[in-house]
């Protein structure tokens, strides 16, 4: 009987539900559930093509080449001196990281309306699941860079001021990302419940999204009387420490930074709040 | 001393009405706005019909599916819960799955609770088998030691053995099913739901479920049958929760509540070839004069019989006169083909008028339609207006039966079974 998601005390079914350490707690016993759907997640999307999971990386070249070629030979972009296949690169995996994170988990409820209509476990299972199995998906893409970054980064001009140290806030960085991305996610698919609206939107405003966060240019190069409307994006803050972590770039401004872990924490707290109140009679709604 | 494995305590659902909300976000955002400042558009419109008739709008906007339901139970126990379409049952069931949650009150599970409507949910069409057997699993509460441990049994059970390492894309539906249900069987829940109206599969299949039903409740442990076949809940069940429009009209021995259902006169009871119509739904329609019941000349019948309707109406409005009337009825089988269609007027009976004690009659010589249960349609005009539509169809059985005196009826597979003759013409 051990092994059963139960325990000694009784289930109450309420509508007082709300997010509690009891939550905590199931999502704890739900474990296998996540790593379940990781593996889903990751396996049902290569099965039946040749080159399998090599589409993880084969992405990311095609886009940093392109990138390369666009921004840098034509359009004629400064990468601050470091080598641009690096700065292109470093900008693509880690917003695809944040931009598939917020895609998938926007869509939480009307993907899964057939299974949550039918069958009960905590729903924030889904969301967790999909910031594991692309951050699995982000490590395979990391490697890929850090080969390159081997070969490419010691020649080049920045490698002399740059402190190895800086290497120890990637952790903080892909956190932030991985909240970041998590709690707009869930604000979104909150909304889309009763506004399909919401999803279109994200659809197509993510895009213009990366153009407006400092993905593909340095803040430096943005004249100084526009900087402000970058910077009040908070991933701009992010993706300058991403370059800090990685090039030794400068810091961003001291309150681009707390702005931007403010805004994260903030939206964390009332995403989760939100997804608790909604997620109980979702499924009439959806 | 038996223990208390369920409790539902005044439990409550109300949905709204219509549409969710103004279909787009601007209005919701005004309509929230206005809300949050108590004011009205100076459009005057709006103003107007929201302090004319405040409670009747907000009254018509929330159906209440379950009005305060109570209930235990206690290991062991078979509870059939009863009633007609939209009585609420799906609503209780999917309240107890933790699909969605009551308005008021509260439910106690004490134990683990699984349900046979979640058969094959989750299942991903790339993954494999074996794969799937895994995460359907997780799906519906198991652990991982728990599935690694009845990986054997559950692939033994569910016949699919040499296919486990192939997408269930591959499956065919049977397969599918089978896997599905093999997981699900294999849950061992202190409480087990069984929605035979939402089952898949064939018939073959829901007997299974039927018997997995037993089989559970023979080891002690609590089962909640949803179903309409009220012959398998009388059997299955020793205590019965029949609802009415979300509300509890009995909770308590099955025959008891089977019986009050019955006099309820929303279930058919087949033996009875009386046919209360009153309580049926009806569509759009005048309903000054109404059917009120129909009289079979049998309570059921053979192929061949002699099939007879008297049916009596109702005048709603003393002293109003009737002309022209047209009653209407069709006889559908269970796939809703209309195989019969007869009115007054086609049998030769026009410019009838209504005098309130007369009744009508429709006969059929010989009915030769095969053995099957038949939806029976009815409609009645008068002065050229629909007076009476019902909604539902009144059943009736042709039992196992031939037109021809042959011994073996599951044979003969026509819809219909004319008088035939054979003959072979010897040429000499």
């Amino acid at each position: 009987m051990s092994n059963h998601i139960s325990s000694s005390a009784p289930t109450i079914i309420s509508n007082k539900r709300s997010f509690s350490l009891a939550t905590l707690r199931e999502l704890w016993q739900y474990r296998d559930l996540i790593r379940v759907f990781v593996y889903r997640d990751l396996v049902s999307i290569y099965k039946q093509t040749v080159l399998g999971p090599f589409w993880f990386v084969i992405q990311p070249i095609i886009t940093t080449l392109t990138f390369t070629i666009i921004f840098e030979k034509v359009a004629k972009l400064p990468t601050e001196g470091i080598p641009s296949m690096l700065f292109y690169m470093s900008g693509i995996i880690f917003w695809s990281y944040f931009a598939e994170c917020l895609t998938k988990i926007s869509n939480t409820f009307v993907q899964n309306a057939n299974l949550f209509s039918k069958v009960y476990f905590p729903r924030l299972v889904v969301p967790i699941s999909q910031i594991i199995s692309n951050f699995i998906k982000f490590s395979i893409q990391f490697g890929l860079f850090t080969i390159l970054y081997l070969f490419m980064f010691p020649g080049s001009e920045r490698a002399s001021s740059y402190n190895a140290l800086n290497l120890l806030l990637l952790p903080v960085v892909l956190f932030a990302f991985a909240l970041l991305s998590f709690s707009l996610g869930l604000i979104v698919s909150s909304i889309t419940i009763k506004y399909r609206d919401v999803a279109f939107l994200i659809q197509f405003g993510i895009q213009l999204l990366m153009y407006g966060s400092a993905v593909i240019y340095p803040i430096t190069t943005v004249p100084v009387k526009y900087r402000i409307f970058i910077e009040l994006n908070p991933l701009t803050g992010i993706f300058e420490t991403v370059r800090f972590t990685l090039f030794g770039t400068p810091m961003p401004d001291l309150w681009v930074l707390l702005y931007s872990i403010g805004f994260t924490l903030v939206s964390t707290l009332f995403a989760i709040s939100l997804f608790s109140k909604v997620e109980k009679n979702s499924m009439d709604i959806v | 001393m038996t223990k208390r494995v369920l409790e539902v305590n005044n439990l409550s659902k109300s949905y709204k009405l219509g549409l969710i909300n103004t279909g787009s976000l601007v209005n919701d955002l005004g309509e929230y706005y206005r809300r949050l400042t108590k004011r009205g558009y100076n459009t005057g419109q709006i103003e107007l019909s929201a302090k004319a008739k405040p409670a009747e709008e907000s009254k018509k906007k929330y159906h209440q599916a379950l009005n305060d339901v109570s209930f235990t139970l206690n290991e062991g126990d078979v509870l059939g819960v009863i009633g007609k379409n939209g009585a609420g049952k799906s609503t209780l069931l999917k309240i107890l799955s933790r699909v969605t949650t009551p308005t008021s009150g509260e439910v106690r599970i004490y134990g683990r609770l699984a349900s046979l409507l979640e058969v094959g949910t989750g299942f991903h069409p790339e993954l494999t088998g074996r794969e799937n057997v895994f995460m359907n699993g997780a799906i519906l509460g198991m652990r991982k030691a728990e599935i690694t441990k009845k990986f054997d049994e559950i692939i033994a059970f569910s016949g699919v053995g040499q296919y486990i390492d192939t997408p269930v894309k591959r499956y065919s539906s049977g397969m599918y099913v089978r896997l599905a249900f093999a997981v699900a069987s294999h849950l061992e829940p202190e409480i087990l739901i069984v929605d035979e109206v939402l089952a898949v599969g064939d018939s073959a299949f829901q007997k299974k479920c039927l018997d997995r039903m037993m089989e559970v409740s023979r080891s002690g442990r609590t089962v909640l049958f949803v179903s309409h076949n009220l012959s398998a809940v009388k059997q299955l069940c020793n205590r019965g929760l029949f609802l009415r429009s979300g509300t509890s009209i009995f909770e308590g021995d099955i025959d008891k509540a089977l019986s009050l259902y019955y006099e309820d006169g929303v279930a058919t009871d087949f033996s009875n070839p009386v046919r209360d119509i009153r309580p049926f739904a009806r569509k759009e329609c005048l309903g000054n004069l109404t059917i009120s019941t129909i009289t079979f000349n049998k309570a059921s019948f053979v192929v061949g019989d002699n099939w007879e309707i008297e049916i009596k109406l109702e005048n709603h409005k003393p002293g109003k006169e009737y002309k022209d009337l047209l009653l209407d009825f069709a006889i559908h089988d269970r796939y809703d083909n209309k195989l019969i269609h007869l009115t007054n007027i086609f049998l030769g009976a026009d410019r009838l008028s209504f005098q309130p004690r007369d009744v009508y009659k429709f006969s059929i010589p010989s009915i030769d339609l095969s053995p099957d249960r038949y939806n029976l349609f009815m409609s009645l005009r008068a002065n050229e207006e629909i007076e009476d539509w019902i909604g539902e169809p009144v059943q009736f059985d042709i039992i196992e039966s031939n037109n021809y005196g042959f011994s073996n009826s599951s044979l003969i597979r026509g819809m219909s079974q004319p008088k035939a003759k054979f003959q072979v013409i010897q040429n000499a």
